[in-house]
């Protein structure tokens, strides 16, 4: 992938480091649910599940290709955890489907003792995740779902930076036996080409070779965390790029591989940053390799826009910036 | 089996939850005492299974909703043949397959994971589902406890199994009239108990849990219900067999002295 050089603009410093193939939009939740069209055609024991939302969570989609193998279950996000539950105590591979803030919060339990606690393998496919939910506000944003699912004991976290990614993802969650959360977001995002072609599960993708600095980043925002590493560059600051789609389990082999060459991190998720990427990262650094960290997301406070949140580029490099100066 | 086999079989059981819970001190007794003759009918009699193969596609499934009743399901899964009848002695301890709570990734013969409450119907639909999606004919049978019933999500399962017609299962509510704080009916209301579940498409049927025939009876009516999920409220008495135990919410979860063990099984015949 070609990347124009960088020319700041104070309009949108953001957009400057995106080469022009990649100057695409796409949902990933519609990743998620192509992805499960096509396991369909080629796995009988796969079913969906959807609690009312499948417009929006693009399962209709599904529903049409697939009528016999949807199952509507209304508002009752409960009772689809542990529905699905029981079809996989059977045998199939059923996806329960709705939005980020139900599956983790609504129906914590059932997902912790209907699936995670037995081992089931149920996949639960979360749309309208982090801020980018439109204009539902925060009662629909799902902002400490990875903090809640990373302390089910079981769980997979799989947290994709684009349509694309989001697809590979959900193909791998199928391949894999086991309970697993498939991320997705509202919104059209930014296609990264550097996500594309290989997924493996617990495995980070080390997109710009790790410097002095190093930003860790999941989902969505590893857009924002390329343009900022291009950013940095143009001022001699070299911050390599760690993406890292899968939360649970953490690669903690490439995170120490690059704590050796680092001399700190700034984290970045759309996510709150109590219980998520970053404290995740933390955690294992703390424990193997202490570097200082700066972690980039959620704060408890109440807005709705990315670049409110700090969740841009410019943040991005105003903590490396930081870092670098102490 | 004859009843009368059955009332035996029952007595030996209650012998069994009153030894596992004093050996523990720990678990639940009057739940599991009231419960008995339901898992010694479905087990001894009702359901097809073969303890040599637990997980026999075509057997009939069982889940323990009221899943802090595993005195009651352990006993009859040792009895049959599941595993060991020693490994009752290590009921609730740590590192035993006999958890506090079915834990089906341990224990041979438990169908689904339960503990916390109104998990077992909506788990049970699903499985129920499967096999209508299949076109396998066993059925799947759940015990809920009553207060359990007064969790919300025994209501969605029960919509859900009436959209798509789930008549291959056959759930019972344990009709005890006591909760942990008491009686169900201050604790919060369940009447008219058989009602509800009919305005939600259910066929029921209001029977003595203790009573053999009648269990067996709503069973096979259950078994040939077209379209229509099955709930059976079997109404019992907790702590069922052993006087003093009986209808005293004390027994709810406490585990008896030494003394008390001996009086229990004095009354249970030995």
């Amino acid at each position: 992938m070609e990347l124009r050089p960088p020319k700041f603009s104070t309009a949108a410093p953001w957009r400057l480091w995106v080469s022009e193939a990649a100057v695409e939009y796409k949902q990933t939740r519609q990743g998620y649910v192509d992805a499960l069209i096509a396991l369909a055609a080629e796995d009988p024991r796969v079913l969906v599940l959807d609690a009312d939302v499948a417009k929006a969570s693009k399962t209709c989609d599904f529903e049409q290709a697939f009528p016999d193998r949807f199952f509507n279950c209304g508002i009752q996000e409960q009772n689809m955890m542990s529905v699905a539950a029981g079809l996989a105590i059977e045998g199939f591979l059923p996806f329960a489907t709705t939005f980020g803030v139900f599956a983790a919060c609504r129906a914590a339990d059932q997902v912790r003792n209907s699936i995670a606690y037995p081992k089931l393998n149920v996949k639960i496919g979360a749309t309208h995740c982090g801020v980018t939910t439109g204009g539902d506000g925060a009662s629909h944003q799902a902002n400490e779902d990875i903090a809640i699912l990373r302390a089910i004991p079981n769980m997979t976290i799989l947290v994709p930076g684009d349509y694309e990614e989001a697809r590979l993802a959900t193909l791998a969650a199928a391949a894999f036996v086991g309970p697993a959360y498939i991320r997705a977001g509202r919104d059209n995002y930014r296609v990264v080409l550097e996500l594309h072609g290989r997924f493996e599960i617990g495995k980070a993708k080390v997109l710009r070779p790790v410097g002095e600095w190093t930003i860790v980043s999941t989902g969505i925002l590893t857009a924002e965390a390329l343009e900022a590493a291009g950013i940095l560059e143009e001022e001699g600051i070299h911050a390599g790029v760690i993406h890292m789609p899968t939360i649970k389990p953490l690669d903690r082999d490439c995170l120490l591989a690059a704590a050796r060459g680092s001399r700190g991190f700034v984290t970045v998720e759309e996510h709150s940053i109590l219980g998520g990427l970053g404290e995740a990262v933390c955690g294992v650094l703390a424990e193997e390799m202490p570097r200082p960290v700066a972690r980039i997301g959620m704060r408890d406070t109440a807005d709705e826009l990315l670049t409110k949140f700090g969740l841009r580029a410019v943040n991005i490099v105003e903590s490396v910036r930081r870092l670098a100066a102490r | 089996m004859r009843v009368e086999q059955l009332e035996a079989k029952a007595l030996e059981i209650r012998r069994s939850i009153i030894e596992m819970v004093y050996r523990a001190q720990s678990g639940h007794i009057g739940g599991s005492l009231g419960a008995t003759e339901l898992l010694v009918a479905l087990y001894y009699q009702a359901m097809r299974h073969d303890p040599r193969q637990p997980k026999w596609d075509l057997r009939d499934r069982f889940i323990l909703s009221k899943g802090h009743c595993t005195p009651v399901l352990y006993a009859v899964l040792a009895d049959c043949g599941y595993f060991p009848r020693p490994d009752l002695a290590t009921f609730r301890r740590p590192g035993s397959h006999l958890q506090g709570h079915p834990y089906a990734a341990k224990t041979p013969g438990v169908d689904a994971s339960t503990g916390t409450l109104g998990l077992g119907i909506s788990t049970g639909v699903g499985m129920a589902l499967a096999a209508k999606l299949r076109g396998q004919k066993h059925r799947v049978f759940i015990l809920c406890g009553d207060g359990e019933i007064q969790e919300g999500q025994d209501w969605e399962a029960a919509m859900f199994a009436n959209k798509y017609k789930i008549d291959n299962v056959i759930a019972f509510v344990d009709r005890n009239r006591l909760q942990t704080d008491g009686d169900t009916e201050r604790v919060m209301p369940l009447d008219p108990l058989a009602p509800k579940w009919e305005a939600f498409g259910w066929r029921t049927e209001e029977i003595d849990g203790h009573d053999f025939p009648s269990i067996l009876g709503a069973i096979e009516r259950a078994s040939t219900s077209l379209g229509q999920p099955t709930m059976i409220i079997a109404r019992t008495t907790k702590g069922k067999g052993v006087p003093f135990m009986e209808n005293d919410n004390h027994w709810h979860g406490a585990p008896p002295t030494e003394v008390q063990y001996r009086r229990a099984m004095e009354a249970l015949g030995e």
